[in-house]
């Protein structure tokens, strides 16, 4: 087929609209906030005492880390998901969810004596955070990687990766009032591992799926 | 065609998506050139025919228009877009030269060049469900318009718009499943 006889196919289906891709992201980022919503009040939910007056500044510390790692998940995602979108402007966003992180473990071991790091670092549930942070975060990362396909990728892999990340700090977040252990050890180590696997999951996502 | 400047293109752009057809038929045609000269340059050792970069990135380019976003300059995007079609096509042949040296050292027998492209949007046509393939080949190699097209085929103009979106997309769609 001549190039000039394809631009006329293109012109003639001109008229078709789509919805903008800044408006897909919305939508999925909303979808995915209702899912994960949806399913950790149906499975797990808050602690007991999560309305008690005393929420501490460890606690709190777990929502701005999750926080913070979604939202900066989230402006990259978008930006690997528009061609010839400059990426490296938003990459060190993520650097304030690891700074913040490795400032709250330091702190934590000054805080805490030596005999007491193993303890807090294993916690009491790890095998609840490794399995509840995944499942959370399945039916979001799946949202992610739909809105992906919808867009167009120059890189799918790291696309598909970053949609994990972002998967695994709204999982977190969530998952963050259930979670009985709020030492900065326990969150540095295990919340990592499971939004790591994650993200390896949606690399592989990225890599299987997303194809323009 | 080869003056066309990122003031004119995303100018084009916006009228085009304004609802201005004309726009967007000197739009494609623009990018056309630019990725011609784009892929005749990068291609330097055969093997990859530049017009097929030429027309996955004009495909490309109309399947995923909603992903300029009007703020940002459009050169980039044409680029970054051209650009990924054509390391997706290097990598297959890549590929494909994986498989002949395998043959070779099988039967001894010297490879023929490739003279007829593997990835030209005329044979993903041709795999198409006859209805869509009808309605695309009309308006594009017929040069029929939508109208004309209906009446041709007895269709209404609705069914030919459905289906003309359907079979661009499906071959917006072959190209990048062939990837794997």
């Amino acid at each position: 087929m001549k190039t000039d006889d394809l631009i006329k196919a293109l012109n003639a289906d001109a008229a078709h609209r789509t919805m903008p891709l800044g408006a897909a992201w919305w939508l999925a980022a909303a979808l995915a906030a209702a899912v994960a919503a949806a399913v950790f009040f149906s499975t797990i939910g808050p602690r007991p005492d999560f309305n008690a007056a005393d929420h501490t500044v460890r606690f709190l510390l777990k929502f701005v880390f999750a926080g913070s790692l979604a939202v900066a998940a989230f402006a990259c995602v978008r930006a690997l998901s528009y061609p010839g979108a400059s990426v490296r402007r938003r990459l060190p966003w993520l650097l304030a969810p690891l700074l913040l992180m490795a400032a709250a473990v330091i702190a934590e071991m000054i805080l805490i004596p030596r005999q007491d790091w193993v303890e807090r670092l294993i916690g009491t549930n790890m095998k609840y955070c490794l399995m509840f942070i995944p499942m959370i975060g399945i039916g979001p990362l799946v949202l992610f990687i739909a809105a992906l396909r919808y867009g167009a990728p120059p890189r799918p892999g790291l696309a598909g990766a970053m949609a994990g990340l972002l998967a695994g700090g709204l999982a977190a977040t969530f998952y963050a009032a259930h979670c009985p252990d709020d030492s900065p050890l326990f969150v540095a180590t295990w919340y990592t591992v499971a939004i790591a696997g994650l993200s390896l999951l949606g690399l592989l996502g990225g890599r299987l799926f997303i194809r323009w | 065609m080869s003056g066309i400047d990122e003031a004119e293109l995303s100018r084009l752009m916006r009228a085009a998506i304004a609802g201005n057809e004309k726009a967007y038929a000197d739009f494609l045609h623009g990018v056309a050139a630019l990725v011609r000269g784009f892929a005749r340059r990068k291609i330097v050792q055969g093997g990859v025919d530049p017009e097929d970069i030429v027309q996955e990135t004009l495909l490309a380019i109309h399947t995923k228009r909603h992903t300029w976003r009007s703020d940002a300059p459009v050169l980039p995007w044409v680029y970054a877009i051209a650009r990924f079609k054509l390391i997706d096509a290097f990598r297959r042949r890549g590929r494909r030269i994986e498989v002949e040296i395998g043959e070779i050292a099988e039967t001894y027998a010297s490879p023929q060049a490739e003279t007829v492209s593997e990835r030209d949007i005329g044979r993903v046509l041709d795999s198409l469900p006859p209805g869509q393939r009808l309605v695309v080949s009309s308006i594009s190699v017929e040069g029929r318009s939508i109208s004309e097209t209906a009446t041709t085929l007895g269709m209404s103009e609705v069914a030919v718009r459905v289906a003309l979106h359907r079979g661009l997309a499906a071959i917006a769609m072959r190209f990048g499943e062939e990837r794997a």
